[in-house]
């Protein structure tokens, strides 16, 4: 599946997000996290975004989810430029684009039960009433694998995976274009993982989505992506399919992320794939 | 259930081990009521031994707890020396009066913290929060005394307030609308003293707490749904705070009423504080002890209150105590 022939589903222009740390005396120093992102994802596609901590990967996230507003730069989505809009407008937009945080636990709201968290954004939404809702909401629930009775359980009962599981049952709740992964499998453990991966490739088909899947692990990013970008200190460096990249990557950021993952496990990945 | 219980419980006992020490204390000052009689020539020594001893004065100390308690559980509380009555009717008035100034600047005080520290978290470290915290910052080193002192001068100055008491020498005479105006008239300084000087612990309280939660990455996910600002502050952030908040409540319960005793004297409101005063200052030892107890009732009282809040409140405390 190659983006060049299709329409982008989101089209993220020369963004660019500065932070500014302001200190009580000085005008303090200015913080570059993106400088000059520009990338698309087609529909129906996964990219990889891997990069070292702190190269800008989740201020990507958090601005293409429109939870922030890049410095500068256009973000297409829909037909708009949604980097720019009013901020009740933004609201509009953010359902349909989600966003699956690394943390389950912290994720999701400790107070609510697993069946509340899932329904929750519907009956703000007010898509559904009542029966609907109930009947949309465990669903959901064993779309991912959670048996109904676990619907009236509290976050703290979960284990890790299942947190996780849940955490996609919500997002998938409000019918998003485009779900964001920042790290959505790292604390999981490795047969977590791989029934999440698994969970996740079987959801893009029937619900037709597009995911960014945010990581600093190169193997699983070739497992699950269509196609890989390198990120490195606010800019993407390297883009291409991933098992070209892993053969001759050819910017440094990329050769050190290649070399720290073992041959045997970018094997095996890329033969499950 | 059980965990009120054991509650109330817990509750019983704290008032009874302060009962305890509030007579011994009270009863170790030295001197007494009828020291004072000494002084008058006029008065034979045999005269005040045989009253000390109608009073039971000369008795030792456990003997004397016992029959208080006894007079206690009667519902007499002991007997005051100067008012030569039984405690309970003198305080009962009073302790009302104080009651409800602590309730209104209770209330009062939450009803303001809440916003100001929730709007002041929402927009940490940027103007309106730079402009809550400095005020904040400012009431709270103003003692409240001179805060009490402060707003009586400005009431006699401007004569819009009246200086003291509690309602109007014709207050009886008044209609309801009059007499709840006449009412307001008389709150308003003494609560606006304990108010002002509650706020800023309340409210820096509030904004911690909020701001904490804000960061949260299940905020960020409220967000990300789309879901309405002043819904996310008020429906998702203020309840995952709010435990801290709520054991704050009782806490601020207990500070407001020591409050409300020395804004009662300042003010002249007729509460227990300046009945207290004169009870020490002539050594008027029962009457010291019931109104002491009185203010321990009422923050014991609303730390239990807070407790149960939070049971209520907090799923995870039910689901903590069911699994045990």
């Amino acid at each position: 599946m190659s983006s060049e022939f299709m329409q982008p589903l989101i089209r993220v222009e020369s963004v660019s997000k500065y932070y500014r740390h302001r200190r009580i005396l000085s005008s303090g120093h200015i913080v570059h996290a993106l400088n000059g992102v520009s990338l698309s994802i087609a529909p129906r596609s996964t990219l990889a975004l891997v990069g070292e901590s702190g190269s800008g990967k989740s201020t990507l996230a958090l601005c293409l989810a429109c939870l922030e507003r890049p410095s500068s730069g256009k973000i297409w989505f829909g037909g708009r430029d949604i980097a720019t809009l009013a901020e009740n407008q933004m609201r509009a937009v953010r359902p349909q684009i989600q966003l699956i945080f690394q943390d389950p636990a912290s994720s999701l709201n400790p107070r609510f039960t697993a069946f509340e968290i899932v329904t929750e954004p519907l009956v703000l939404q007010r898509r559904w009433k009542g029966r609907q809702t109930r009947e949309q909401g465990f669903a959901l629930l064993e779309r991912v694998g959670l048996s109904a009775e676990m619907a009236s359980r509290r976050v703290g009962e979960f284990s890790g995976g299942q947190k996780q599981r849940l955490a996609i049952a919500r997002a998938l709740s409000l019918e998003p274009k485009i779900l964001i992964l920042d790290e959505a499998l790292s604390a999981l453990d490795c047969s977590a993982q791989a029934r999440i991966t698994n969970l996740l490739l079987e959801l893009q088909s029937s619900f037709a989505l597009t995911y960014l899947f945010i990581t600093h692990d190169l193997a699983m990013a070739a497992h699950i992506a269509d196609e890989i970008a390198v990120m490195n200190r606010g800019r993407i460096v390297e883009r291409g399919d991933p098992q070209k990249l892993l053969d001759s990557p050819e910017h440094e950021a990329t050769r050190r992320l290649v070399a720290a993952t073992p041959q045997s496990i970018i094997t095996s990945r890329m033969l499950g794939a | 259930m059980r965990f009120m219980l054991r509650r109330v419980a817990h509750a019983a006992f704290l008032i009874f081990g302060a009962s305890i020490l509030t007579f011994l204390f009270a009863s170790l000052a030295p001197g007494d009521y009828f020291d004072e009689m000494r002084l008058n020539t006029q008065i034979a020594p045999e005269t005040i031994s045989a009253l000390r001893a109608r009073y039971q004065l000369d008795r030792p100390l456990p003997l004397r707890y016992l029959r208080w308690i006894d007079s206690v559980i009667q519902g007499d509380l002991g007997y005051s020396f100067s008012y030569n009555s039984p405690v309970r009717p003198l305080l009962w008035v009073r302790a009302r009066n104080t009651f409800f100034l602590t309730l209104v600047a209770t209330l009062l005080s939450w009803g303001l913290a809440l916003p100001i520290g929730v709007r002041s978290a929402e927009y940490l470290g940027r103007f309106p929060d730079s402009l809550i915290s400095w005020t904040m910052a400012a009431l709270l080193v103003i003692p409240e005394l001179s805060l009490a002192l402060g707003l009586l001068l400005f009431a006699a100055r401007s004569g819009w307030f009246p200086t003291g008491e509690m309602v109007s020498v014709d207050f009886s005479s008044l209609s309801l609308v009059h007499k709840l105006q006449d009412l307001v008239l008389h709150m308003t300084l003494p609560v606006l003293a304990l108010v002002l000087t509650a706020l800023p612990l309340l409210v820096r309280h509030v904004r911690a707490a909020i701001a904490d939660v804000l960061d949260a990455p299940f905020m960020l996910a409220a967000r990300g749904h789309g879901i309405p600002r002043h819904r996310l502050l008020y429906r998702y952030a203020l309840p995952a705070a709010a435990n801290p908040l709520i054991s704050l409540f009782g806490f601020s319960i207990g500070a407001l009423l020591s409050g409300s005793l020395l804004v009662e004297v300042v003010m002249g409101w007729p509460g227990l504080g300046p009945l207290l005063v004169e009870a020490i200052l002539s050594r008027d030892l029962y009457l010291v002890i019931g109104g002491v107890l009185l203010s321990t009732l009422f923050l014991v009282i609303g730390n239990l209150i807070a407790d149960l809040l939070l049971y209520w409140t907090d799923p995870r405390i039910h689901a903590d105590l069911v699994a045990k």
